[in-house]
């Protein structure tokens, strides 16, 4: 990340606050609405749950709001980051209780909607406890019955489609592209503000 | 494909009525997917399979790869996991499918391409058996696994599908009957819809699997049927590259049969993965993160694989070669990964067999880089270099670029290593052709390789034979390698080829023998063996290329032989046989024959027997013919069967005179040596040099007494001076 893109994004926070709130005190920054609307229309996030677990991922001193630099550090990860960036980004929105560990319970609230609930079920719950444990196999190394960041991390490094496990915390692809050409494309038009 | 649908769904509905019960349960009606009526169509199939098995071995093809003793000795050889082709599944028996008319309307296509596909491909396309799980049998716990997990893909948002899609791979899913489960279970059709979504982890997800399980031959069927293809064809075009990538290894893995290759032509899929090839060319920046990024090389290496399976079809040849492959292929090859090079050596390979490709690879200097990867460590590389070499020697150029960058002293080392026959078969191949010309068969003497093919005249598969005693026989053009071959004992292996059934071996052995009988002292051992017995027997071959050229074979044997006249009234029925040949339609054959005829005819009995048995009529009956060599070779039987009894009348009397002047006006001097010798030989009777003057035989003779060739002067000149005389003895009888 260079000098200019980073003067880019914060141009385009910048835009995005004065675009949404206008009422916002002294800090320039994003509450959780605004950042939650941001993440569903500009990255296309839908999963209510994750997006507030990516709030909380972003708003690192929890004071409610996303400030310039945390808007930039995250950014920074969603579109630039390695691969440990992003592994330990998304382990911490997936670790709801922020014990350093996806616990079977985690799991399955943040799978809970993910099947389709077939109306001949009798226990609509049966699949996704079935896929917590699919999932628990697959990446439970130590075989203690939940997730601690190195089973995660060994288990991502085998299979790189798993680093979203539990939920799309990152932007999608296209999102991804689309933003990147919409923010970094002409600097000219930023110098008007 | 509807009706697979319908059926899939049934079953599915079945099954899951099925997993209320208790699981232990065997459901025999659950598996059997045989309509009452697909028994008669087993039936049916079976006849025709072996309808297209039996027309498949008499046809004619000196490509030795599509014997079919080739592949069963190939699928004694290799081990199933080997890449290429699923050879034993594919041949045991026919198939059952759900659509009946799909069959009938395969079969048809089929016949209709035949002739537009290279005989590499006709290998592979026997319908597998399309088997069901076993019914009896327990089905696996993996099965009920599986079950779920496609459960879960149908039912689940994209992180469900993400899950179940990585649990899956888990399996082992090179295992037929986890392959068949995701089948049996609709797991197919979900995945390739999967593929059909925006959803770049699911697609990702779904062709590893895709991928894994297309290795099976049954598999590869239903994802072509159900519309697999174009889809994936659609993903080349993703900016993501490992997406590419995985498609194209996809592909690579399910066009191994002519109808998905059609597919993928018909789709738009050769220009795109031509594309793929083109790793100079930079994709814009990639602005994302390396998660679904690959390098260019690993994108144009599986590029090159998919191309490398659907350059099996002639028309796709034509369309990589037009999309510019050839070039881009031919970049490819300076690269030094065996990863690499292995599939872009086997695509030039394929590709080889066709005249319009040879002028491109000559242009590209690839044949350099063939020559040079000949030296590599790696067997498979080796083998598709020889292989390449093999296929582009057809052409003179390119033999002499093999000798100039090199390339025939590996050739030569490499026959000393006898372990890996499919190498050796390419080999040996290459080395056959390159024999085409005189100066690499100077080159191999040095080499002593003629030695070591000689010893690989015994013990070794057909395909290599095949190409061994094709490069004997070339080499034996030469006197001095006659004679080696001699010495090194290779006459009665050769003579012990005689009695094969393989029409491509024979035709080569008939050739070598031939060769050798050049010599008198090999014509010797040749005649002790009783080799002028077989090869006379060989005349009697369904065959016409064997007849043809057991017929030119036997030239030198009579020439050469001691007491030939004896020799061939040796041969019970052989000079009626020979004689009766002269009834054939094919051109080659009746060439031959009539060679043959001249070298007999030059023994008086046997000329006697042969008028006997009606040769006179038979020749003559010939001679309107516009094929310069059956004219020469029937003009020298004429001239020679001219020598007894009344022969020359009856030649005039079948009006055989009037068309041999007309070959006068050809434009081979062959013709024309042998032509006037024939007229010179006709005219000793009066009626036929009326009948040459009639058809102003004397202005064309005229010319001729000119010619340098000494034989054909005096022919000439002896025509034409009969002609006169008779003309003279006509005006003296008038006046007197």
């Amino acid at each position: 990340m260079n000098r200019k893109k980073l003067q880019k994004l914060t141009d385009t926070l910048i835009k995005n606050c004065k675009h949404l709130t206008e009422r916002q005190g002294t800090t320039i920054g994003l509450d959780r609405n605004a950042f939650r609307n941001i993440l569903h229309v500009t990255f296309g996030m839908t999963d209510d749950m994750i997006m507030d677990r990516v709030f909380r991922g972003f708003d690192k001193d929890n004071d409610g709001c996303v400030n310039v630099s945390e808007w930039i550090y995250g950014l920074s990860v969603f579109l630039r980051g390695t691969l440990e960036e992003k592994m330990k980004y998304c382990f911490e929105v997936f670790d709801l209780n922020g014990d350093g560990f996806i616990s079977k319970e985690e799991m399955f609230h943040m799978l809970k909607n993910s099947l389709l609930k077939q109306p001949s079920e009798e226990d609509p719950d049966e699949g996704i406890k079935d896929l917590v444990e699919i999932t628990l196999k697959k990446m439970d190394h130590d075989h203690d019955g939940k997730l601690s960041f190195t089973d995660y991390e060994q288990a991502v490094r085998e299979e790189t489609l798993l680093l979203e496990a539990f939920g799309p915390c990152l932007p999608d692809p296209k999102s991804h592209m689309e933003f990147e050409a919409q923010v970094f494309k002409d600097p000219s038009e930023f110098n008007d503000i | 494909m509807s009706k697979q649908d319908v059926r899939f769904s049934e079953e599915w509905d079945k099954e899951k009525e099925l997993n209320e019960a208790p699981k232990k349960e065997e459901e025999p009606t659950l598996q059997k997917a045989l309509p009452a009526s697909g028994k008669s169509a087993l039936e049916k199939n079976q006849i025709n399979f072996g309808k297209n098995q039996m027309t498949k071995r008499l046809e004619p093809s000196l490509n030795w790869k599509a014997t079919v003793d080739f592949k069963d000795h190939k699928n004694v050889l290799r081990d199933t996991q080997e890449e290429r082709h699923g050879g034993k599944l594919e041949r045991s028996g026919p198939i059952v499918s759900a659509g009946r008319t799909q069959l009938v309307r395969k079969s048809a296509e089929k016949i209709e391409e035949i002739i537009s596909e290279s005989s590499s491909e006709s290998e592979e396309d026997e319908e597998p058996p399309d088997h069901r799980q076993e019914a009896n049998a327990d089905l696996p716990s993996e099965y009920w696994q599986i079950q779920k997990l496609v459960k879960y893909l149908k039912g689940g948002n994209q992180t469900a599908t993400v899950i179940a899609l990585c649990s899956m791979k888990d399996f082992n899913l090179a295992q037929e009957t986890c392959q068949l489960a995701i089948r049996d279970v609709g797991g197919l059709e979900v995945l390739i819809n999967l593929l059909d979504t925006d959803e770049v982890k699911c697609k990702i997800g779904s062709l590893k699997i895709l991928k894994e399980i297309s290795h099976n031959p049954q598999i590869r069927r239903n994802i072509v049927d159900l519309g697999g293809l174009p889809i994936m064809v659609n993903i080349l075009d993703s900016p993501h590259k490992s997406l590419k990538c995985l498609a194209a290894e996809t592909i690579a893995n399910v066009a191994k049969f002519r109808r998905a290759r059609r597919a993928v032509r018909r789709h738009g899929g050769i220009t795109k993965l031509v594309a793929l090839l083109d790793c100079a060319h930079n994709s814009q920046e990639p602005a994302q993160s390396s998660l679904y990024d690959a390098r260019d090389v690993e994108v144009a290496r599986c590029g090159a694989l998919a191309l490398w399976s659907c350059s099996k079809s002639y028309a796709n040849k034509e369309a990589i070669r037009k999309a510019g492959g050839i070039p881009l292929l031919a970049g490819l090859l300076k690269t030094s990964h065996e990863n690499m090079l292995i599939p872009v050596v086997g695509t030039l390979q394929e590709c080889a067999s066709e005249e319009n490709y040879r002028a491109a690879i000559k242009a590209e200097r690839i044949i350099e880089n063939l020559v040079k990867n000949l030296n590599s460590e790696n067997e498979q590389l080796q083998e598709h270099c020889a292989m390449a070499i093999y296929q582009c020697a057809e052409d003179k150029e390119t033999r002499d670029l093999v000798r100039l960058h090199g390339g025939l002293k590996p050739l030569a080392s490499l026959l000393n290593n006898t372990d890996n026959k499919e190498r050796l078969a390419a080999v040996t191949g290459a080395i056959w052709k390159c024999s085409i010309s005189k100066e690499n068969v100077t080159k191999f003497r040095e080499y002593k390789a003629i030695e070591t093919l000689v010893g690989l005249l015994t013990d070794q598969p057909e395909e290599v034979l095949v190409n061994v005693v094709g490069a004997l026989g070339e080499c034996c053009q030469e006197y001095e390698n006659r004679v080696l071959v001699r010495k090194c004992g290779g006459i009665q292996p050769l003579v012990n080829l005689l009695v094969g059934i393989n029409q491509t071996l024979l035709v080569n052995v008939t050739k070598a023998v031939g060769a050798c009988a050049a010599e008198p002292e090999s014509m010797a051992i040749i005649d002790r063996l009783d080799g002028v017995r077989l090869l006379w027997s060989l005349l009697k071959n369904p065959h016409p290329d064997v007849k043809a050229s057991a017929a030119w074979a036997l030239c030198p044997c009579i020439q050469n032989a001691k007491d030939a006249g004896e020799m061939v009234r040796s041969f019970v029925g052989g000079l009626e046989l020979v004689v009766n040949l002269l009834k054939s339609d094919n051109k080659e054959v009746l060439a031959s024959v009539c060679a043959a005829i001249t070298n007999i005819a030059k023994d008086q009995e046997n000329l006697a027997v042969i008028t006997d048995h009606g040769v006179v009529p038979l020749l003559s009956k010939l001679a309107n013919t516009n094929n310069d060599k059956l004219r020469r070779h029937l003009a020298e039987a004429i001239s020679r069967c001219c020598m007894w009894g009344r022969n020359r009348v009856a030649f005039g009397e079948y009006k055989a005179v009037a068309p041999l002047v007309r070959y006068l006006k050809s434009n081979d001097p062959n013709v024309h040596r042998a032509t006037a010798q024939a007229l010179y030989q006709l005219s000793e009777d009066a009626d036929n040099c009326i009948t040459m003057h009639e058809n102003g035989a004397v202005k064309l003779l005229l010319d001729m007494v000119g010619s340098p060739d000494q034989d054909l002067q005096e022919a000439a000149a002896g025509c034409i001076s009969n002609i006169r005389r008779l003309a003279l003895a006509t005006e003296k009888a008038r006046y007197t």
